[in-house]
C-alpha cells in the first residue's frame, strides 16, 4: 500500500512536471532557405557600411530567400577574402587604390559592382562652434592665424590637426607641410578618439580641428563644418609627397569576388543593382546609431517605407 | 670626518650610474635632434617594401601552393571542426533543431555539477550564479559563443602546450631553445598576424582559435616547465635510485608533484584567451568581442560595458573554479550522485523543452546595466575633465615630454651607448651583450624614434603602475578585508576590454600619449598590485610582530621591514608590469599614442603599410626581450 503511495506520488509528480514543462523544441518549424544559395556579404567596420549591407541582407533574405553569412571584418581583410572564397561582396568601398591594384588588376580576384550611389567626402572638419564664431576658419589661408588656439599636450607649440582611423588613406602631413600650416598632425589613431574629440569639442567650446568624412552618422547630431582647401583637380594628388589640394570626392563603390560575378546569382545581381542616397543611408544609420536598433530592425523599417527603391534592384532579376 | 664608513659597493655603482645620465644630459643639450632616425608616419624603409612583397606572394599563390593545399588547409579543418562542434552542444542552432543541444539549464547545470567536483560547493554556487547573471544580461548565445571558442582555444593549447611544457622542464637544451620563442609569442602584437592568420586560415573559427592560442599557450607552456623543474631533485633521485625509468619517473613522481602549479598554468591560459575575445572579433571571431566592437562604432558604452561585463563573469567563475582545483578534494558519494542526477535532469530539461532552452528573455537586467553604465559614463566625461585635463597636461609636461626628449632628440648612438653602459653595470657583459643586440635590432627596424617615443611612454606607464602596485598592494597584503574587496575589480581590469573604457578615457583625456599611459596603467596595475600583496603577506608574521613590538609604527614596519622584505615580489612585480604594459602598445595606439602603437594599427588597416606594422611589431617584441633581461639581471643582483 505504502509503496504504491510512493509510486502514485513519483508519477504524478513526473506528469506535473512535463505538464507545466511547456512548449517543446521543434514544436515549431524553422525558416526555410530558398535557391539563392549562401551569401557571404563582408560588414566593414563603421554605421554606414552597416546600413548599406542591413538594407542588401534584409532584401536578400526576405525577397530572395537566400542564406545570407555576413562577416564582420576590416577592408584590409574583407578584401583578402575575395581571394580565399570567403568573402562574396564589399559594399561600401572608399577609394582604395591600393587594394584595388592588388585584387582586381594583379590577382584578379575581385571586379567592381558599380556605384552605389553615395558620394564621400574626407576633408578637414571644425565643430559649428567654431564655424559660427570664427567664420573665416573654414578657409584654410587663415588657419595659420588660428594655430595657437589649437595647441595640445600632444603638438608642442604647433596647432593640433587630429587624424583618425589609419584605415583611410590621408594626405594630412604632406598638405601641412606644402601649405606651409604651423600645425602638427596628431595620430588618434582610432574613429573614436575623433568622435569623442568632437563631441567633447561641441560641448565644452573647445578647439578641435581634424580628418573626418561623410557620410557618417556623426554628423546627423553636430553639423561638423567643412574646411575649405585648395581645390582639387584631376592629378593634384599624383604625388604623395607634393599634394597641396584638397581630397576628391569618392564615389563610393561595390566590390564582388570575381566567382560571385562570373556564377551570376539573384544576390550578384541584387548587389549590381543596388544605388541608394546619401540621405537614405543617413536614414538607416540613424536608426542603429542613434535610435539603437538592429540592423535588421532598421533595414526592414527602411524597406517598408521604400518598397519602389528597392523593386528596381530587383527588376532586372 | 671618520664617520662616515667607505660605502660599500651597491652606492658607487649609483654614482657611476649617476655620472653616465648625467653626461647624457650634457651631451644630449650639445647633439640634440642630431642622428635621431625619424621616419615619416607614411613612409617607409626598403625593408618595410620588401616585407610587402613577401606577404603579396604568399597571398598569390594561395591556392596553388602544396604547404596550403595539403598542411594550412588540413589544420584549418580540424580546428573548424572541433570549435563548430562545441558551438552546436552549447551556442549555436544545430543538427536541424532551432537551439544548440544543451540549452541554458543544462550548462549551468554542468557548470554547477563540474565545479562542484573539483572546487566544492562555494565555488559551484558562484559558478550558477554567474552562468545565471549571463542570461540575465541578454547575452546567452554571445557568451556561449565565447566560452566554446575559449574552450576550444584553451584545449588545443593544453594538448600542445603541457607536452611542450613538460619536455622544456626536463631539458635545458629544449627549454633554452623555447624560451625566446615564448617570448616572441607573447609580445609580438596580435594586429600583426591578424590579416596573415586568415591567409593561410581563412576567416572564420580556425582563424580566431589560432590567434587566441597563439597569445594563450605560452603561459600553460612556461608554468609547466617550471613546475616540472621545482620538483626537488632528491625526490627525483630517489625514484632513480629505486629503479624506477625515466617514464616511470615522469608519470609517478614528477607529475604527480606538479600538478598543483599545471593546473596554475590551466588557469592562466584561460585568462589569457579571454583576453583575446574583442582583438578576435576583429576577424569575425563570433560572440561577445563582436558586441563589444559593434557598440564601440556607435559610441554606445553602455552596450560595451555589458558585454565586457560578460567577459569579466565568464573570466571571474573560470579563475575561481580553477584556483580551487589545485586543491584535492573528494566528494561525499551520495552528493556526487545526486548531483550527477540533478545534472542529468537539467540536460534533459534543456534538450526538450523550449523554456529550458532558450533563456527566457522576459527577465532580464541588461538593460538596466547598459543604462547605468551610460550615465555614469556621461556624468563622468560632463563634469571631470576639467580636473583629468588639467592632470593630463601636468604629468605631460613634467614627465612624459623630458623623457621623450631625451631618449628620441637624443642622437641614437648617445643613446645606445648609454643603454649597453648602464646594462653592463647592471647584469654584466652578458647582459650588455643583449642589450647592444637589441638596440642594433632596433635601428634595423627604421623606427628607432618611433621605439625611443614608445619608450618613453612604456617608462613612464611602468612608473606608475610600481607607485600603485605599492601603494594598493602593501595595503592588501595587510589587510584581508581590503584584500577581499579589491581582487575582484583587479580580476575586471585585466579582463574587461581595454576597448570599453577608451571611449571615456578618451573624453576625460583626450586623443594623448598620456590616455595611452592610463589605459596601459589599468591594465597592467592588477598584476603588479596582486604580485605585491602576496610578496608583502609571504613576509613571515612572526618578523612583523618583532617589529611592532620594538615598538616600531606601521609606517617604520611597511618601509624597514615589509617592503624590503617582499623585494623579490617587487622586482617580479615591476618586471610583469613592463611587459603587460608593452601588450598594451597598440592599444595605445589606438588612443593617440603614436609610435610603434600607431604603425602596427596602420599596417593592419592599410596593406601597403604593412611591411612597416610588422617591424613595428618586431620592436616591440625587441624592445620587451631587452626591458625583461634587464630588469631580470637587475632583480638578480638585488634579491642576491
Amino acid at each position: 500500500m505504502a509503496r504504491h503511495n510512493v509510486l502514485g506520488a513519483v508519477l504524478v509528480g513526473a506528469l506535473a512536471l512535463s505538464g507545466c514543462g511547456g512548449a517543446k523544441v521543434g514544436d515549431s518549424s524553422s525558416g526555410a532557405t530558398g535557391d539563392c544559395g549562401t551569401f557571404n556579404l563582408a560588414v566593414n567596420p563603421w554605421v554606414g557600411y552597416e546600413a548599406n549591407a542591413a538594407v542588401l541582407a534584409y532584401v536578400a533574405e526576405k525577397e530572395l530567400k537566400c542564406k545570407v553569412t555576413k562577416k564582420e571584418l576590416k577592408e584590409e581583410v574583407a578584401w583578402q577574402g575575395f581571394g580565399t572564397g570567403e568573402v562574396d561582396a564589399v559594399v561600401e568601398n572608399w577609394g582604395h587604390d591600393d587594394l584595388r591594384k592588388k585584387y582586381i588588376d594583379e590577382q584578379k580576384t575581385a571586379v567592381s559592382a558599380g556605384s552605389t550611389g553615395v558620394k564621400g567626402q574626407i576633408g578637414w572638419y571644425v565643430p559649428p562652434w567654431l564655424a559660427k564664431e570664427h567664420p573665416d576658419i573654414l578657409d584654410w589661408n587663415n588657419l595659420n592665424k588660428y594655430a595657437d588656439q589649437f595647441k595640445t599636450s600632444e603638438s608642442g607649440d604647433k596647432g593640433q590637426l587630429l587624424d583618425g582611423d589609419p584605415s583611410f588613406v590621408t594626405n594630412d602631413e604632406a598638405l601641412v607641410k606644402n601649405l606651409s600650416l604651423n600645425y602638427k598632425v596628431v595620430y588618434g589613431g582610432s574613429e573614436t578618439a575623433l568622435i569623442q574629440a568632437f563631441r567633447q569639442a561641441e560641448k565644452d567650446k573647445k578647439w578641435v580641428i581634424g580628418y573626418f568624412y561623410s557620410p557618417q552618422w556623426l554628423l546627423n547630431e553636430i553639423k561638423l563644418e567643412k574646411v575649405k582647401l585648395p581645390e582639387y583637380k584631376a592629378g593634384c594628388d599624383a604625388d604623395a609627397e607634393k599634394v597641396a589640394c584638397d581630397y576628391p570626392d569618392y564615389d563610393l563603390d561595390k566590390i564582388v569576388s570575381k566567382k560571385f560575378a562570373d556564377a551570376n546569382g539573384p544576390a550578384f545581381q541584387l548587389v549590381k543593382n543596388f544605388k541608394w542616397t546619401n540621405e537614405d543611408q543617413n536614414t538607416v544609420a540613424k536608426y542603429i546609431a542613434e535610435d539603437k536598433m538592429k540592423p535588421e530592425d532598421a533595414a526592414k523599417k527602411w524597406v517598408e517605407a521604400n518598397g519602389d527603391k528597392v523593386k528596381a534592384w530587383m527588376a532586372k532579376a | 670626518m671618520v664617520a662616515v664608513a667607505a660605502p660599500r659597493q651597491l652606492p658607487r655603482k649609483a654614482l657611476i650610474i649617476g655620472a653616465i645620465v648625467l653626461a647624457w644630459l650634457v651631451l644630449w643639450l650639445l647633439l640634440r635632434n642630431i642622428g635621431t632616425l625619424p621616419l615619416d608616419a607614411s613612409a617607409m624603409t626598403p625593408l618595410h617594401r620588401w616585407i610587402n612583397s613577401i606577404n603579396d606572394a604568399v597571398g598569390a599563390s594561395r591556392n596553388s601552393n602544396p604547404l596550403f593545399l595539403y598542411f594550412f588547409n588540413e589544420i584549418r579543418l580540424v580546428i573548424n571542426e572541433f570549435v563548430t562542434f562545441v558551438q552546436a552542444l552549447i551556442a549555436q542552432p544545430s543538427f536541424g533543431r532551432p537551439v544548440p543541444v544543451i540549452g541554458w539549464l543544462g550548462v549551468v547545470g554542468i557548470a554547477g555539477f563540474v565545479s562542484l567536483v573539483v572546487a566544492g560547493w562555494r565555488v559551484a554556487l558562484l559558478a550558477v550564479a554567474g552562468f545565471v547573471f549571463l542570461g540575465l544580461q541578454g547575452l546567452w548565445q554571445e557568451s556561449m559563443d565565447t566560452l566554446s571558442l575559449t574552450l576550444a582555444a584553451v584545449v588545443i593549447s593544453l594538448l600542445i602546450g603541457i607536452p611542450l611544457g613538460i619536455w622544456a622542464g626536463l631539458s635545458d637544451r629544449a627549454n633554452r631553445v623555447m624560451t625566446p620563442v615564448l617570448d616572441f609569442m607573447q609580445t609580438m602584437p596580435t594586429f600583426v598576424y591578424l590579416a596573415p592568420l586568415t591567409l593561410f586560415f581563412l576567416i572564420g573559427p580556425a582563424s580566431a582559435t589560432i590567434a587566441t592560442l597563439i597569445y594563450a599557450a605560452p603561459p600553460a607552456i612556461r608554468i609547466t616547465a617550471h613546475a616540472i623543474r621545482s620538483v626537488p631533485r632528491n625526490t627525483v633521485e630517489a625514484s632513480e635510485s629505486l629503479g624506477a625509468t625515466r617514464k616511470q619517473t615522469l608519470v609517478k613522481v614528477l607529475l604527480p608533484s606538479a600538478r598543483k602549479t599545471i593546473v596554475l598554468g590551466v588557469n592562466q591560459t584561460i585568462m589569457a584567451a579571454l583576453s583575446m575575445v574583442t582583438i578576435a572579433a576583429l576577424i569575425d571571431a563570433p560572440g561577445l568581442g563582436k558586441t563589444v566592437v559593434k557598440a564601440l562604432q556607435t559610441l554606445d558604452v553602455g552596450t560595451a560595458f555589458n558585454a565586457g561585463l560578460a567577459i569579466v563573469v565568464l573570466a571571474i567563475v573560470l579563475d575561481r573554479v580553477t584556483t580551487a582545483a589545485t586543491e584535492r578534494r573528494t566528494l561525499p558519494r551520495w552528493a556526487l550522485f545526486s548531483g550527477l542526477g540533478v545534472t542529468g535532469v537539467t540536460v534533459y530539461f534543456s534538450y526538450t523543452y523550449l523554456w529550458a532552452a532558450e533563456f527566457p528573455s522576459e527577465v532580464e537586467i541588461g538593460s538596466s546595466i547598459r543604462k547605468g553604465a551610460t550615465a555614469v559614463t556621461e556624468w563622468a566625461q560632463d563634469s571631470l575633465t576639467v580636473l583629468t585635463g588639467g592632470f593630463k597636461d601636468f604629468v605631460t609636461w613634467a614627465l612624459i615630454n623630458p623623457l621623450q626628449a631625451l631618449l628620441a632628440e637624443s642622437p641614437w648612438f648617445l643613446v645606445a651607448l648609454v643603454i649597453v653602459a648602464l646594462s653592463f653595470l647592471i647584469g654584466g657583459v652578458r647582459c650588455a651583450v643583449v642589450s647592444a643586440a637589441c638596440v642594433g635590432l632596433l635601428v634595423a627596424t627604421g623606427l628607432w624614434q618611433d621605439s625611443m617615443i614608445t619608450l618613453a611612454s612604456t617608462l613612464v606607464a611602468t612608473i606608475m603602475v610600481m607607485i600603485l602596485g605599492v601603494v594598493v598592494g602593501v595595503w592588501m597584503g595587510r589587510s584581508r578585508r581590503a584584500d577581499r574587496v579589491i581582487r575582484p575589480i583587479l580580476d575586471a581590469g585585466q579582463v574587461m576590454p581595454a576597448f570599453v573604457y577608451l571611449v571615456p578615457f578618451l573624453a576625460l583625456f583626450a586623443a594623448s600619449r598620456f590616455t595611452a599611459i592610463i589605459a596601459a596603467v589599468v591594465f597592467a596595475a592588477p598584476v603588479a598590485i596582486k604580485i605585491i600583496a602576496d610578496g608583502i603577506r609571504a613576509v613571515s608574521p612572526a618578523t612583523v610582530e618583532a617589529s611592532t613590538a620594538l615598538g616600531s609604527s606601521s609606517w617604520q614596519t611597511i618601509v624597514k621591514v615589509q617592503l624590503p622584505m617582499a623585494r623579490g615580489a617587487l622586482t617580479l612585480a615591476a618586471n610583469q608590469g613592463l611587459i603587460y604594459v608593452l601588450s598594451m602598445v597598440v592599444v595605445g595606439g589606438l588612443v593617440g599614442a603614436g609610435a610603434l602603437g600607431y604603425d602596427v594599427v596602420a599596417g593592419f588597416s592599410q596593406s601597403n603599410l604593412y611591411g612597416k606594422g610588422l617591424a613595428a611589431g618586431v620592436a616591440i617584441v625587441v624592445l620587451g626581450v631587452m626591458l625583461d633581461r634587464l630588469t631580470q639581471a637587475a632583480a638578480k643582483r638585488w634579491t642576491n
